[in-house]
């Protein structure tokens, strides 16, 4: 398991191999080179044969780890799926004194900020995609995809911070009674805007998805053969013709499973969106109400939950949640793969 | 970019091409060139935004007592995150521990026996799902499996829910890196009558190394700064502990409960808190690009 520890230096001549575990020990009286290469073939089959078990047992963990997750989160989750059943996901209410669960508050909450994180995330993802596939002059191109990334690497709760500190204050006095006066008739945008509520954490959401969907787009991009693209210039086509014609035509699938991954990511992000929603178990049409998730509800809740409905509400909603995201991600993997076949995905 | 619009005449349609018909071709061109540009810089202000605040607030606070200091209690100045510093060390550590033994041996398997077997397909596809299990998700999974079991929150609970969390990167990058080391290096060592496992270690591994060190670190920096998952594992603690079996400070759960406390102080740190974090993965995964592109194989996308 441990593969780090290697003796000898570049390719192992045949003096220097080892016995394997299995094996005697050697005589370390100078054995001639044949002879412990002869005895290397004859116990190299059980040796091969464990090591490959070996292996064959740690990536059978992961089905494992996931079959695990599944079985302790309906274990744990027993009591409440006792005493709600499938309506407690329709139920709107959320009343730990009296013991009264309902997790529509939350779906409603992680619909509404992953829907408008998409909103906002997706056109710009496509945008970079597209700036770095076919428009960027080619020394700038590792620079900026390289910056996009980075976007990736931020912790959430760093960016937790940022919105709290930075992006709450401006949303409040600047975003927010803007929003009121131009589009207030609408009923989004209406209320009390303390600058936390369900729009903050939406935008959030977007910086937060953005360098997977733009990052993943740009791989199923580069993936289309440049024969496509001659084709289409080769016919008069101007380079935006080119693009949509050539590029996003053929690329659309894969496309639509990256948009399907970053809102995986969306549905399942925690700390940013706990930290500037507000958190609030209530359905309101205005963007500006605080507001709650289904993740959100658990970091929280989960700590103060006494009792042990309660705590068997918050696992459930968790069931829930990792239900909604592994077929999320399925489906999107799928169609990923289903364009870049042997491509690298690098999804961090 | 500059096509002649009698060039585009489409065939069996006698249509004369006409010049708005060229000028709209064009204009269209250029705003969706201009909107791309556009986007590129809507998504870079972002991340302009956050390291700029991040070193402009953060700078100010940190001084060696952060480093060296346990928090101090409320109300009182001074203090710093030392414990959470370290105590985020032994997290990490416990969580390479677990995550890239198994991570490792997962990636040789899919590259050096499953690679086109229905399992090994299916090994591949759990693992890009496993990567997309939200992260508190695992945390309230280790919190149901470990803390009940032992209850009490511990370091090692954190440690084996960020450990797993680390296992799908590790094995996909490794996986993809053992697909490019060449075959006829593996078929010299197997010629020379190198029993396979010997092999794989020692040759596949070897050459594949940079690669694979570049997905652990990936890994390694993804998990750094996860906090939902030891919300409910690690737990957090405002004194000095290094024990396993205790609940343990970390630099993004002090960083989460100082930024959402409502002292002056409590900020200032949870920003120091956040640039020294931040700085200590961007440090990484630059180091590991940069060391990635040098090496023979690409190990960055």
């Amino acid at each position: 398991m441990t593969t780090e520890r290697e003796p000898g230096s570049l390719l192992p001549m045949p003096p220097a191999i080892s016995q394997p575990a299995a094996a005697p020990p050697p005589d370390d009286a100078a054995p001639s080179v044949i002879r412990s290469f002869l005895n290397q073939r004859g116990s190299g089959r059980a040796a091969d044969n464990s090591f490959a078990a070996l292996m064959l047992l740690c990536a059978c963990s992961i089905f494992l780890i996931v079959l695990f997750i599944f079985v302790i989160l309906i274990l744990r989750s027993h009591l409440s799926l006792a005493q709600f059943g499938w309506k407690f996901f329709t139920r709107q209410a959320w009343d730990p004194v009296s013991g009264d669960f309902g997790a529509l508050p939350f779906i409603y909450g992680t619909l509404v900020t992953s829907l408008l994180a998409l909103l906002m995330a997706v056109p710009l993802a496509l945008g970079v995609a597209i700036f770095l596939t076919e428009l960027c002059p080619r020394p700038l191109r590792g620079p900026i995809s390289f910056l996009t990334e980075l976007l990736a690497a931020i912790p959430s709760v760093v960016y937790g911070l940022w919105a709290v500190f930075i992006l709450v204050p401006l949303m409040r006095d600047v975003v927010g009674p803007f929003l009121y006066k131009t589009l207030g008739w609408t009923g989004f945008f209406e209320g009390s805007n303390f600058g936390v509520g369900i729009l903050t954490a939406g935008i959030i959401l977007a910086i937060m998805i953005l360098p997977i969907i733009s990052s993943l787009t740009r791989d199923i991009m580069t993936a289309v053969p440049n024969s496509q693209r001659e084709a289409a210039l080769a016919l008069g086509a101007t380079k935006w013709e080119m693009i949509r014609i050539g590029v996003l035509r053929n690329s659309r699938i894969g496309i639509v499973g990256a948009v399907m991954l970053g809102l995986g990511r969306a549905l399942g992000e925690t700390m940013a969106v706990t930290m500037v929603i507000g958190n609030h178990a209530e359905i309101n049409k205005s963007l500006f109400a605080p507001g709650n998730t289904l993740a959100s509800v658990i970091a929280g809740e989960f700590s103060e939950a006494t009792g042990d409905l309660y705590l068997s509400a918050l696992i459930e909603i968790g069931l829930a949640l990792f239900l909604v995201t592994i077929v999320v991600n399925a489906i999107a993997r799928l169609m990923v793969w289903a364009v870049t076949r042997g491509a690298p995905s690098r999804v961090a | 970019m500059s096509t002649q619009p009698i060039a585009s005449q489409p065939l069996g349609l006698p249509r004369k091409p006409s010049r708005t018909n060229a000028v709209r071709r064009t204009a269209a061109n250029y705003i969706v060139s201009g909107l791309a540009i556009l986007a590129t810089l809507l998504v870079l202000a972002p991340l302009a935004a956050i390291l700029f605040y991040l070193v402009y607030k953060g700078a100010r606070s940190l001084n060696l007592a952060f480093f060296t200091h346990v928090p101090a209690p409320v109300g009182e100045e001074g203090g710093g995150m030392a414990n959470a510093i370290v105590g985020s060390g032994i997290i990490l550590i416990l969580a390479s521990f677990f995550g890239i033994p198994i991570g490792i041996a997962a990636g040789v398997y899919l590259a050096e026996f499953g690679g086109g077997k229905m399992l090994g397909n299916a090994v591949r596809f759990t693992a890009d799902v496993l990567n997309g299990v939200p992260s508190i998700v695992m945390g309230i999974s280790i919190y149901s499996l470990v803390v009940i079991q032992q209850k009490h929150f511990s370091a090692l609970a954190g440690g084996i829910a960020l450990g797993i969390m680390m296992i799908p990167t590790v094995t996909r990058t490794t996986e993809e890196m053992l697909a490019t080391v060449p075959h006829a290096i593996r078929e010299a060592a197997l010629g020379l009558g190198v029993p396979k496992w010997r092999t794989i270690l020692s040759v596949s591994l070897r050459t594949a190394s940079p690669g694979i060190i570049t997905g652990c670190m990936l890994a390694f920096a993804r998990v750094a700064g996860e906090t939902a998952p030891l919300l409910f594992t690690a737990l957090g603690n405002q004194f000095w502990s290094v024990k396993l079996n205790q609940p343990i400070a970390a630099l993004p759960l002090q960083i989460f409960a100082y930024a959402t406390g409502p002292y002056d102080e409590w900020h200032r740190l949870a920003w120091a808190g956040a640039l020294v974090l931040i700085a200590l993965i961007m440090v990484s995964v630059t180091l590991v690009r940069i060391y990635a592109n040098r090496g023979v194989l690409k190990g960055g996308s």
